[in-house]
């Protein structure tokens, strides 16, 4: 039987399977932070159960963590608390912890790839939703809830229902400043935000070939975004040569063995999925949202649709938008680069490159925030610290930082952020706070003008 | 666990579609490092204004509206992978999620929680919504093991595989029965690539 890049990853991991139920998965990877993991290894100790396989759980602190002074002890108490029980809890089991400080510290999804950790064929979760990130190796990849995470503490395997496939084809050449980040957007504005419930996807084309691995990880984090477990890209030279050499990367004869077995991980000619969709590269352009999902999103020069929905209708309510307006002119005093979506070292090089020589708005609060230590060194190592600063913009530490606003990192009420996260749910970024998602380089042009402007239209000076 | 099987209860309703789980319970309540007390939260930026103060327009809030159903529109948990949208919800006194379409991750939460979603059609779940909203004391009766919800003359069937059926009613969770495993996951590793 002809087979996707889906089914061979997944028929490769199951262990068994139940007659008229879910199958047993053997999970390879498990990623914990310190939010959802707490109550997980409670349940552990409740149930006097051991973690199975400690050595395959990688634990690192970021969604709760400062992004400034770091080298201080935590000022809230229950984000210390949390980050306490991390410590404990991986100290006592023996788990590999990337704690605040650490060179390997940092967003959950940046920390595993730059480390080598995700590898493709693998199958990989985490207490996140934003796991589908590692999709872009070809590996499975998905969040769970916390009571799988003690699950796969218990038994390294996971009781699930094998999902439908999809695949979304996007051929053709991409724009001038269009970037993964539209890709993505455009891709859930146009098929919705419930499209990929109960299915993994896969992105094919020429133009998820041709992308960076951290272009596809752009991509592939936001696959939930459409209700999707995760999204997978099949891997090339691209992802071996992006894996090679990194610290937790097969070595010398055992990566050969190993490209080798990954080269058979692509889909059959003629597998069947069951949804199919086709995108023209010539189509999208640099995009944004307006509304309270990452579903409600617009090219850059389209005017924010006008049809009657109540749902539509209660989302502008909230953002304080207009049918049929622009976005063009819209004043923003925030701007958020960071998150796991974009905080890799090319979101920070085409945002140094965009305001190279420029100044930042005055009424502009930016925050960028880098994914890792290691995304902190590399951009300290390429300068653009410097091109930053002179420009009028200050790095921050890195974490989770503004894209859920656990930490002290918030958008303030009624504010609106151009982010380049991955949520503009009501109050994600803070109480009351108006996310606009948009690429690093939307962003970048945002904190620049201290408006939204059109990336594609040359800054003319204001008369 | 609880075991569950069938129960009748009247029912709030929530018709808003693509209901988030940070509107379920937003992040900055994410901290508390066990399962108890989310419910006190819950809807939280819904429940209460900006000032602290009760919005008496939000449904939760209506002295009208009783019950251990939550009905609510399309799309209902989507977003975050967060357990505590399902730990706040079954704190609060929910045991059944109604809807016509529910989020993967939350659907899964829900169930090792032992909260039941069910999922009916569009039609249903209008008339349902529009029976509660016209009665508050409309009775909604849910049979677990016919896998039927019925209300006044409205009687539809839901789906839910087999093996969590049993969870439910038995109350069961997984990890027993990957415990209860453990041998064969052995056996696997003995043979797998990574």
């Amino acid at each position: 039987m002809k087979k996707t890049l889906f089914d061979k990853v997944w028929d490769t991991h199951v262990v068994d399977s139940i007659p008229d139920g879910p199958q047993i998965l053997y999970i390879d990877k498990h990623l914990i932070h310190e939010v959802t993991s707490p109550q997980a290894f409670n349940e552990l100790k409740k149930r006097n159960i051991p973690v199975f396989r400690p050595q395959q759980i990688v634990a690192t602190a970021d969604h709760n963590t400062p992004t400034e002074n770091q080298h201080l002890p935590v000022k809230d108490e229950l984000s210390r608390n949390q980050l306490q029980q991390l410590q404990q809890n991986c100290d006592e089991h023996n788990i590999e912890l990337y704690a605040l400080g650490h060179q390997y510290n940092g967003i959950v999804h940046v920390m595993a790839p730059e480390l080598g950790i995700t590898q493709p064929g693998m199958t990989l979760v985490c207490g996140d939703s934003h796991t589908s990130t590692h999709g872009a190796f070809g590996a499975i990849a998905f969040g769970i809830g916390t009571s799988q995470v003690a699950q796969v503490f218990a038994s390294q395997s996971l009781l699930l229902t094998k999902p439908k496939k999809m695949r979304i084809t996007v051929n053709g050449s991409l724009q001038k400043n269009v970037l993964p980040k539209d890709v993505i957007l455009y891709i859930i504005s146009q098929l919705g935000t419930d499209s990929g419930t109960e299915h993994f996807i896969e992105f094919a084309g020429d133009v998820f070939e041709n992308m960076s691995m951290e272009g596809r990880m752009t991509v592939c984090n936001m696959s939930i975004e459409m209700g999707a477990r995760g999204g997978m890209i099949a891997p090339d030279e691209t992802t071996f040569n992006y894996i090679k050499g990194r610290k937790f990367a097969p070595k010398g004869t055992d990566f050969d063995t190993k490209v080798a077995y990954w080269k058979t991980l692509q889909s059959d000619a003629g597998a069947e999925f069951d949804k199919e969709y086709f995108f023209d590269a010539a189509d999208i352009s640099p995009m944004i949202t307006f509304g309270t999902n990452p579903g409600m999103g617009i090219s850059l020069n389209e005017h924010i649709p006008s049809k009657n929905d109540a749902n539509l209708e209660k989302s502008l309510q909230y953002m304080n938008f207009e049918k049929g307006a622009s976005l063009i002119g819209q004043k923003v005093n925030y701007v958020f680069i960071g998150s796991c979506t974009n905080s890799r070292i090319e979101d920070f090089r085409v945002a140094a490159n965009y305001v190279k020589g420029k100044q930042k708005a005055p009424n502009i609060n930016a925050w960028l925030v880098p994914g890792s230590q290691l995304v902190v060194k590399q951009i300290e190592e390429e300068g653009l610290d410097k091109i930053f600063e002179a420009a009028g913009f200050k790095l921050r530490q890195p974490g989770c930082s503004a894209c859920l606003a656990m930490n002290d990192d918030k958008i303030p009420d009624g504010e609106y952020c151009v982010s380049t996260s991955n949520r503009n749910f009501e109050g994600r970024q803070g109480q009351g706070s108006r996310t606009l998602l948009a690429s690093p380089l939307v962003a970048a042009a945002t904190a620049i003008a201290g408006k939204i402007v059109d990336v594609n239209v040359p800054i003319l000076e204001e008369v | 666990m609880s075991t569950f099987n069938t129960f009748k209860s009247t029912a709030y309703p929530l018709p808003v579609e693509n209901i988030d789980t940070d509107q379920i319970i937003p992040a900055r309540f994410l901290k508390a490092t066990n399962r108890e007390g989310f419910g006190e939260n819950l809807f939280r930026d819904w429940r209460f204004r900006k000032d602290g103060s009760v919005n008496s327009e939000f449904v939760l809030n209506q002295e009208k509206y009783s019950g251990s159903i939550l009905v609510a529109g399309h799309n209902f948990g989507c977003g975050s992978s967060r357990e505590h949208a399902a730990w706040a919800l079954k704190d609060f006194g929910f045991n059944v999620i109604v809807s016509s379409f529910f989020a993967d991750i939350f659907k899964g939460n829900a169930l090792n929680n032992h909260v039941l979603p069910i999922q009916v059609s569009p039609e249903f779940l209008t008339k349902l919504l529009q029976s509660i909203q016209k009665n508050p004391n409309t009775q909604i009766e849910v049979n677990l093991e016919a896998q039927t919800i019925a209300f006044e003359d409205e009687k539809a069937s839901f789906e839910i595989n087999s093996y969590k059926k049993m969870c439910l009613q038995k109350g069961y969770d997984d990890i027993d029965f990957l415990v209860s495993n453990l041998s064969k996951i052995e056996a696997f590793e003995q043979q797998h690539i990574y």
